[in-house]
């Protein structure tokens, strides 16, 4: 997380959770029916919705890309599912370039 | 086990909740987690899909040893062509919904690909009927881990 320069907008006490791979999307049935439990989700989506999905599929955490940040609600229920949500000011390419290098090695 | 939840048409900020307390119950009920994990996918679609379509509607589940059992009935406009729902992309979804990222016509398709028996019912002008199966049984598990 340090290597990728993210900022933490809630969820801390998930920062330990194992991270299988990540999945890069903003309509939420894809993540739905698509991503796999244990990824980090990459999106620019910032409303509520995405931490039901989040939890539902037992995700990693959200990394919320181009200086989006999540809405109030969205960083409480990250804090009570204990899913961090976390930013960045890189375009879902860039950051998704370098975590793919960080998760490959 | 039976439990029941009402769905609020509209309201974006409650969509979703129902399914996490059925994981919770499930979770609780120490049922394989692959078998939760279709389940949620299957009812939270069509959860949402109360939510964005319909006007209000309840979800009802029951578990036995052999299966889980979800029914959501919702009072709102029903679907026209159901064949022609369940068609990957196509979607009927306003552009506020398709702005949060929902509408992508892909609900129907996720809830047919998760459940182990899924069945739509709908009146037109009235209301929509939508039955989700999943087996509890050993050939089903064994299906999931595959």
């Amino acid at each position: 997380m340090k290597a990728l320069g993210l900022t933490v907008y809630s969820g801390e006490k998930g920062l330990d959770r194992r991270v299988s791979g990540g999945y890069v999307s903003d309509l939420l049935s894809d993540v739905m029916g698509n991503a796999d439990e244990g990824q980090v989700w990459v999106t620019l989506q910032t409303h509520k919705n995405v931490m039901a999905i989040a939890s539902l599929k037992d995700l990693a955490a959200v990394i919320l890309v181009s200086g989006h940040k999540p809405d109030v609600n969205t960083a409480h229920q990250s804090e009570e599912e204990a899913i961090p949500v976390l930013g960045t000011h890189l375009s879902a390419f860039d950051v998704t370039g370098k975590m793919y290098e960080l998760i490959k090695k | 086990m039976h439990v029941e939840y009402n769905i609020e048409g509209g309201d974006f900020t409650r969509a979703g909740y129902a399914s996490s307390q059925i994981k919770k119950i499930l979770k609780q009920s120490g049922v394989d987690m692959d078998i939760i994990r279709r389940t949620v996918v299957a009812s939270y679609e069509a959860e949402v899909n109360i939510v964005a379509h319909a006007h209000g509607g309840a979800i009802s589940m029951e578990v036995d040893e052999n299966q889980i059992r979800i029914v959501l009935q919702d009072v709102g406009p029903g679907i026209e062509d159901i064949d022609k729902a369940m068609e990957e992309g196509y979607s009927t979804a306003s552009c506020a919904v398709r702005e949060m990222g929902f509408g992508a016509g892909m609900g129907l398709s996720n809830m047919k690909k998760n459940a182990d028996m899924l069945r739509i019912e709908s009146e037109p002008g009235k209301g929509t009927r939508v039955e989700i199966l999943m087996g509890l049984g050993k050939e089903e598990i064994l299906r999931s881990k595959k």
